[in-house]
């Protein structure tokens, strides 16, 4: 028997020209007992999907049916057998741990009798257990969503349905979510359909399906849609120093679908089976071998033909005039809230023009650094310097030199993309000549040409996202500092993003950059890793995982790197205290 | 329905109001402030009104007639040398009227028997100006006849007004403001606190999450208005509390009808929160539609503080559905008059249509989709 039926379905918002189509006649059916991925860019229908088998949208369709009931009728009936997390799982905040799980379960009348324990199960699964007396707003982030997920396996649920549960959770969390979630499925034979915007965490599942402006692109096992691809896939091993600016120019070639930086060689997926031609002059890095294909590759490749693709102009070479100076030094700084220091004695220096990256878990000091050095919060103690002014006496002039990109993209819903560009020009202080140069350079440089119109609100996340690295490059700043950039942002639009973040560096411009994204990680020139605080680690990619390399695992990913230092720091600390 | 997840729902509330001290603001502090203001600090009395006395040739009559003035609770006299520095104090506000006798004031009052007093009022505040003339004559006739008196002969009167003042006979305008007051903070409470929290489950995202549960709409709605009317009653005890002890308005009904009829308000006020709610799912716009729908309607329209009939005949019409309008009328007359059955009968009639008007909209407008 199916889990889910669906057949035609189709589903849109608003009336008359506002009408959107978020699902455009679709059909699918969804097996007892199995894990399916729902991808997709931003915009593609995954929500509304997960909505309208959740009962609490209305569907227009032949048939839906969840767990034998049919919808929308029965969508009282069927909120008794599910679990559905939103992508902002609404925990109330103002309630313990324990208040909230009390809640979720007289919602779903268990009886007093099992509850204690079904909570102690859960308590243990998610680690939660010291922390039940806790309100749940001043839990960390990784925290907080597996509190959500808690709440959702009360009953526990026949069919689970996760909007993008491990969005903006650090890998630590998001490993743990997976166990709760797998343990679920092998236990107690749950159904899932999940969202997601990380492709590792979908190859993990029995099915994926591959929504496109509401539209099934493709659908099957993780293999099954990689097949096609098997042949386009090959990496070109150990590229020498800075291969960024090999991938700019390798992206460019005739033929090439995408082209990422990987460990310390590069990624290249063709349109067609068959090695790149790599032109004289790229040749001394060696052959591109060939690599069996991923599901990344068939995501990248079957939108690649379907999206207008934006040529990411190539990046001027940096001039090597050796002007290697530190533009923002870090020296024993301390910040305490309370008697808590969220930052303890951190120290480090970024160069000009390099792309440097904070990586650590929720909660492990990162965003505290980052204000820091913005200027937004005051140091405990410690040197701050900023583009050479320092920080602690000349907030303003150090302001004028740096760009903010929030992790939430601060932009004014209300205004179009003119008048939010116009209005951060103003804010900048810009002239008329000069804001009029801006503006211009932003609209045609960040293609937002087509949407000078349109109310930020309403721009698709990716161009959200793009609207915001140009409001604060309006006066081109020299330093740029981004706060999870790319969180919930989907796989293409993420490319997109960090070509242009190449082209800044190489320009001259340098970029501060926090990420969940380990894959990421790997753009950076150096980074530090923080945990509790601390710095554990501090380099470059390949340094840091050096320090993980081990007989059985002699190649490991920066997602191992991450995973192990923090472990290790975490239980020592424990220890110690 | 099940009990369960009701009590459920309804713990959560608690728990919410509990530990969010904005909530406890909007229904505990703001009437404690409100009553206070209003109690001690609003009133529409004319009380210590600043009098510029200007005698051109002092007498024993006219010092009698302004020691008069002096012992009277409502002025505050003050003498100036003459008419121009007095019509200065005026300007400027340090008084409020001038009272001149002019020179020959002994001499008429002596010779004709009528003498002019010159009286002249800042009019800015028209209100004010009528009561502080009346006051002023008042305070003329009785020196009058007591003058008369003392010279044993008699005023002339032909017709001698003898007026009673009934259920407030010390005219203290408190006495009738603080019960409408009362209707003033039941629809706070009611009305803006009910929407302004249904409208942060919406913001939270919290309340997508309940929705996917087996909860029904009915148990979410009650989940709101129990312990919110539990609530209002608290706001409407201490309300109560605080006008018989501290401010010493008189309750002449019975507790069980004052309590009967601010259970009915209170459910009309709740009803019309929830149906912001289903409007609204900011806490901004719940806050502005309920400001605007409900506190200043029942401020402005419900005879509160201005009276209902002297209002142009459309906004008379456009009071009806203001449900404070019947709170108001029935608080005074509960608290002033007594159990008037006729008077609360009708205004209940008016309300329950209200109330009933509200909750059903509420109940079959609200729910549990998203579209």
């Amino acid at each position: 028997m199916d889990a889910v039926v669906v057949k035609n379905l189709s589903k849109s918002f608003g009336k008359g020209a506002a009408r959107r189509d978020a699902l455009k006649n679709i059909s699918l059916q969804i097996p007892l007992g199995s894990m399916t991925a729902l991808i997709g860019p931003d915009g593609a229908g995954k929500t509304t999907l997960l909505r309208l088998l959740a009962g609490i949208l209305t569907p227009v369709a032949e048939e839906v049916r969840v767990l034998g009931h049919p919808l929308p009728q029965e969508a009282l009936a069927l909120q008794n057998k599910i679990g559905y997390m939103p992508q902002r799982f609404g925990l109330y905040e103002d309630l313990t741990v324990e208040e909230n799980l009390t809640l979720f379960a007289d919602l779903h009348s268990i009886p007093q009798e099992i509850r204690e324990h079904r909570f102690a199960e859960l308590l243990t699964m998610t680690a939660l257990g010291p922390f039940r007396k806790r309100q749940a707003g001043q839990l960390s982030g990784g925290m907080k969503q597996k509190l959500g997920l808690a709440c959702t396996l009360i009953h526990p649920p026949q069919l689970l349905l996760l909007d993008e549960a491990s969005v903006g959770v650090d890998p630590i969390s998001r490993r743990e979510l997976w166990s709760i979630i797998q343990q679920q499925v092998a236990s107690q034979n749950v159904t899932v359909l999940l969202s997601t915007a990380y492709m590792d965490e979908a190859e993990r599942c029995d099915h994926v399906i591959l929504l496109h402006e509401g539209e099934i692109l493709a659908q099957g096992n993780p293999a099954q849609l990689a097949a096609p691809f098997q042949g386009h896939a090959f990496v070109l091993e150990n590229v020498p120093e800075a291969p960024r600016n090999l991938q700019a120019q390798i992206s460019q070639l005739p033929g090439v679908v995408d082209t990422v930086i990987q460990g310390d060689g590069l990624r290249i997926v063709m349109q067609l089976a068959g090695p790149p031609e790599l032109p004289e002059k790229l040749t001394g890095h060696g052959m591109p071998k060939p690599v069996p294909a991923r599901l990344e590759d068939a995501f990248v490749s079957l939108l690649f033909i379907r999206t207008a693709r934006h040529r990411i102009p190539l990046p001027p070479q940096r001039a090597t005039t050796g002007d290697n100076a530190a533009v923002v030094v870090v020296k024993d700084l301390f910040r305490y809230f309370g008697a808590f220091a969220a930052v303890k004695n951190v120290s480090f220096s970024v160069c000009k023009g390099e792309i440097f990256g904070l990586l650590g878990a929720n909660g492990a000091g990162k965003s505290t650094t980052f204000r820091m050095l913005c200027g937004l919060l005051p140091s405990s103690s410690g040197t701050l310097r900023v583009a050479g002014v320092d920080l602690r006496t000349a907030t303003a002039e150090a302001r004028a030199r740096i760009g903010y990109v929030s992790q939430k993209f601060s932009l004014y819903g209300a205004l179009s993309v003119q008048q939010n560009l116009s209005f951060f020009s103003a804010a900048y202080g810009l002239q008329n000549r000069r804001r009029k140069e801006r503006m211009a350079w932003a609209l045609e440089e960040l293609e937002l040409k087509d949407y000078t119109a349109m109310n930020a609100g309403e721009l698709p996340l990716g161009y959200k996202q793009r609207l915001a690295l140009a409001c604060a490059l309006m006066h081109e700043p020299s330093i740029l500092f981004l706060d999870e950039p790319t969180s919930g942002v989907d796989p293409l639009a993420r490319r997109e993003f960090w070509a242009r973040v190449n082209g800044l560096a190489e320009g001259g411009t340098t970029c501060l950059v926090t990420t969940h994204f380990m894959e990421e990680a790997e753009y950076c020139d150096r980074l530090v890793l923080m945990s509790l605080g601390e710095i554990l680690a501090q380099g470059k990619p390949s340094e840091i995982k050096e320090k993980v390399r081990r007989p059985d695992r002699p190649t490991p990913s920066m997602e191992d790197a991450f995973i192990s230092l923090i472990e290790e720091h975490e239980q020592a600390s424990r220890r110690a205290s | 329905m099940k009990t369960i997840r009701l009590t459920g729902l309804m713990r959560k509330e608690v728990y919410e109001i509990v530990r969010d001290p904005s909530s406890i603001a909007i229904a505990f502090v703001l009437p404690l402030v409100l009553l206070l203001i209003f109690g001690y600090g609003v009133s529409l009395d004319a009380r210590r009104i600043l009098v510029a006395e200007v005698v051109d040739h002092p007498t024993q009559l006219t010092a009698s007639f302004l020691a008069e003035l002096e012992r009277s609770p409502w002025f505050r006299p003050a003498i100036y040398p003459d008419e121009p520095s007095a019509e200065q104090a005026l300007m400027h506000g340090r008084a409020d009227a001038i009272l001149w006798l002019r020179s020959d004031f002994t001499r008429l009052s002596y010779s004709t028997g009528s003498a002019p007093i010159h009286l002249t009022v800042n009019g800015v505040d028209a209100n004010q100006a009528r009561i502080i003339e009346n006051y002023v004559n008042g305070t003329w006739l009785l020196w009058l006849q007591q003058e008369a008196t003392r010279q044993g002969t008699h005023v002339a009167a032909p017709v001698v007004a003898d007026a009673r003042v009934w259920f407030n006979p010390a005219l203290r305008s408190r006495d009738y403001l603080i019960p409408g007051l009362i209707a003033i903070i039941m629809t706070l409470i009611g009305a803006l606190l009910t929407a302004l929290v249904v409208a942060r489950e919406w913001e939270r995202g919290t309340m997508e999450g309940i929705m996917v549960t087996p909860v029904s709409t009915t148990e979410i709605l009650l989940g709101k208005l129990i312990p919110y009317f539990a609530m209002g009653m608290g706001g409407m005890t201490m309300s109560t509390a605080m006008a018989v002890f501290l401010f010493d308005v008189p309750l002449r009904g019975s507790l069980l009808v004052l309590f009967g009829t601010a259970s009915l308000f209170l459910l009309t006020a709740l009803g019309m929160g929830l149906v912001i709610s289903v409007l609204a799912r900011s806490q901004f716009v719940a806050a502005m539609i309920a400001i605007v729908t409900t506190f200043l309607p029942a401020f402005i329209l419900s005879g509160f503080i201005f009276d209902i009939r002297s209002m142009p005949q459309i906004i008379q019409l456009l009071t009806h559905i203001v449900a404070a309008r019947y709170f108001v009328t029935m608080l005074q007359s509960v608290f002033l008059a007594g159990d008037v059955w006729p008077v609360l009968l009708r205004n209940a009639l008016g309300m329950g249509v209200l109330c009933a008007v509200f909750l059903g909209i509420a109940l079959l407008r609200f729910r549990k989709r998203l579209d």
